[in-house]
């Protein structure tokens, strides 16, 4: 998908620019363009330079650029602090166990269901994958509820009833997704069937083909649905709030809700929080930053064919 | 294709032998290989759509020693009375038709603002895709901080000479706080959305449009916007269905208030359903939003398919 993209990129752009250049002059556009860069990006330096201030000095700073820079009374307190409200470590190695043990067992479920769609002929092929795509405008939160519900009606492996407080229940519901089905199905089509055919002169079952021919072409695939399982996962928190009761099962996200219940008379720990919101923030913002281009392009061939 | 059927050619009745045998166990493998996203579908996402209209019937609470009792319209009839089921569904309402149209148009401006190759663009389109990264809880929980009443937006309004209000405080400006920052998060995956819009459209049409003199404004109305037919109309359906949905700002920053001014469907859904732990109830909402979205998805689908139809 991203070797799609990449060749058209250069393409239109040049044109765009001269316009741009002859109508509304190059200084406009990058003033718009910085400006709108601080529109984005100073709220998130306000919240990481926050993070490193006592709550008297962040309400003292709001008066000047001092707010969005590291600058008087700089420690490490908050976060210090934050340890003894909330199990941090807990949470965050809870929430990195969810999220890739969701991207993993979603990278596999869905590759085989989408190379069974795409590469396997068979009788009902195409109601399936019409029944797939159907489901894709439901919005999880339409059966949230009803599905609260069922999780805590069936049985668990063990025999008990209901999932509810386990980490099977942040994970599984969520491993088969009609969306990644959609993004392997799409990019296996366009990968030749003439080596299925060759492997099986060559005695390849469609297991193998599928393990040793498909899979090993289909990277850009892979990182796609990837980054789009992983992003939900680790953002997860209506979920989790319903589902989980147990502390040492929670993930992070659902962490903030210990900060709204601890607003009180002496007023919210405001340090604190934007210590917190960073910790939970930074990692994501660092994959992203090192993967730009995979998840840019995750994104753009999510909306390329509607 | 062609060297595969040549192949086959000079012996069928071998190769159709070989096949029949082929296909069936084709067959077999490919269930195979369905059967464990098949089995996760049916249970945790057909079974509850199909439970969400059961339910809804019923009086079944979340967590009960009696089971559940058929009770007819009950739950929509006491829906239907209910004033914060109205408020719910008209700031849903409010707050999609406000996002789709305005969010939409800025995240197409984003684009065209960085679809020039000058230098920097991978760093500002970047900066914009930032929120985009950063969840919707640690957004919420950053802008309830930024909208304190003498938070940083009011101490940056008082310096141009605005006496800004207590934004998530008063009813008139709580849903309104809610979308700027809504808005501010999710701009940026449309922009990259629209982007990949943008690049699909050959030069070669620009070329042609610039040398029969039209302008940049005549380019943008017959090159970029039909170009760009498909992008959006995933675009109109992606942003409607989740402005639908609004559940996470509501919750960490009003909880539905002031005075039910930032309640929606979702919020009222998982209220009921979940702290209330009527379930019946909450499947009664949530058919209500289902039907919402539904009727929405076909509306958008046939209205746009109509368009090109005739063009």
């Amino acid at each position: 998908m991203s070797d799609r993209l990449a060749p058209a990129a250069n393409a239109p752009s040049g044109t765009v620019t001269a316009n741009s250049r002859r109508r509304l002059g190059p200084a406009l556009v990058m003033v718009l363009r910085v400006v709108l860069c601080l529109v984005f990006g100073l709220p998130l330096v306000f919240m990481i330079v926050s993070s490193l201030k006592p709550d008297t000095q962040i309400f003292a700073d709001l008066e000047s650029w001092a707010a969005f820079l590291p600058v008087g009374e700089v420690s490490l307190d908050n976060y210090t602090g934050l340890m003894d409200r909330v199990p941090f470590m807990t949470f965050m190695v809870n929430s990195i166990f969810i999220s890739v043990a969701t991207v993993v067992l979603g990278l596999l479920v869905n590759s085989m269901a989408a190379f069974a769609l795409s590469r396997i002929e068979f009788t009902g092929q195409k109601v399936i994958l019409g029944v797939v795509l159907a489901t894709l405008i439901v919005p999880f939160e339409t059966m949230a509820l009803p599905l609260l519900w069922w999780v805590n009606t069936i049985p668990y492996f063990d025999g008990s009833q209901g999932w509810l407080d386990t980490y099977a229940v942040q994970i599984i519901p969520f491993i088969a997704n009609a969306f990644s089905i959609y993004l392997f199905y799409q990019y296996f089509d366009s990968i030749p069937k003439e080596l299925d055919e060759a492997a099986t002169v060559d005695g390849a079952g469609w297991f193998r083909i599928y393990r040793s021919i498909v899979m090993p072409l289909s990277g850009p695939a892979v990182a796609t649905v990837a980054i789009l399982t992983f992003l939900p996962a680790w953002n997860s928190y209506l979920w989790p709030l319903m589902v989980v009761q147990t502390e040492s099962l929670r993930p992070v996200m659902v962490g903030i809700d210990y900060f709204k219940q601890a607003t009180g008379a002496s007023g919210t720990a405001w340090g604190q929080i934007m210590a917190y919101a960073t910790m939970i923030t930074v990692p994501v913002l660092a994959l992203f930053v090192a993967f730009q281009r995979a998840f840019i392009n995750s994104i753009a061939s999510s909306g390329v064919k509607g | 294709m062609s060297t595969v059927e040549a192949a086959t050619h000079p012996a069928p009745p071998v190769v159709r032998a070989h096949s029949h045998k082929r296909n069936r166990r084709s067959t077999s493998v490919a269930v195979a290989m369905l059967v464990p996203a098949a089995v996760l579908m049916i249970t945790f996402l057909i079974i509850p759509i199909f439970l969400t209209f059961g339910l809804a019937f019923t009086n079944a609470r979340l967590i009960s020693p009696v089971p559940a009792r058929f009770v007819g319209f009950d739950n929509f009839v006491r829906l239907f009375t209910n004033d914060t089921f109205w408020k719910s569904l008209l700031n849903t309402i409010v707050f999609t038709i406000v996002i789709v149209p305005v969010q939409s148009g800025l995240a197409l401006g984003l684009a065209i603002l960085v679809n020039a190759k000058v230098r920097g663009t991978n760093f500002f389109r970047t900066v914009y895709f930032l929120p985009v990264v950063t969840s919707m809880v640690v957004v919420s929980m950053l802008w309830l901080f930024m909208y304190q009443p003498d938070g940083l937006i009011n101490v940056l309004l008082a310096k141009v000479g605005i006496t800004g209000p207590d934004w998530l405080g008063d009813p008139k400006t709580a849903l309104f706080a809610i979308i700027v920052l809504s808005i501010w998060q999710a701009v940026g995956f449309h922009m990259v959305i629209w982007l990949s819009g943008l690049q699909t459209i050959p030069a070669e049409l620009y070329e042609a449009a610039s040398i029969d003199g039209a302008g940049r404004w005549q380019q943008f109305v017959h090159v970029t916007w039909p170009g760009l037919r498909q992008t959006s109309i995933f675009i109109l359906i992606t942003i409607t269905i989740a402005a639908f949905s609004l559940f996470t700002q509501v919750n960490i920053m009003t909880q539905g208030g002031p005075l039910d001014s930032t309640s929606t469907l979702v919020y009222m859904a998982v209220f009921t359903g979940f702290q209330q732990q009527q379930t019946g109830y909450a499947a009664a909402i949530s058919l209500v939003f289902f039907a919402l979205v539904l009727t929405v998805s076909l509306i958008q689908r046939y209205l746009t398919r109509d368009k090109g139809a005739t063009r």
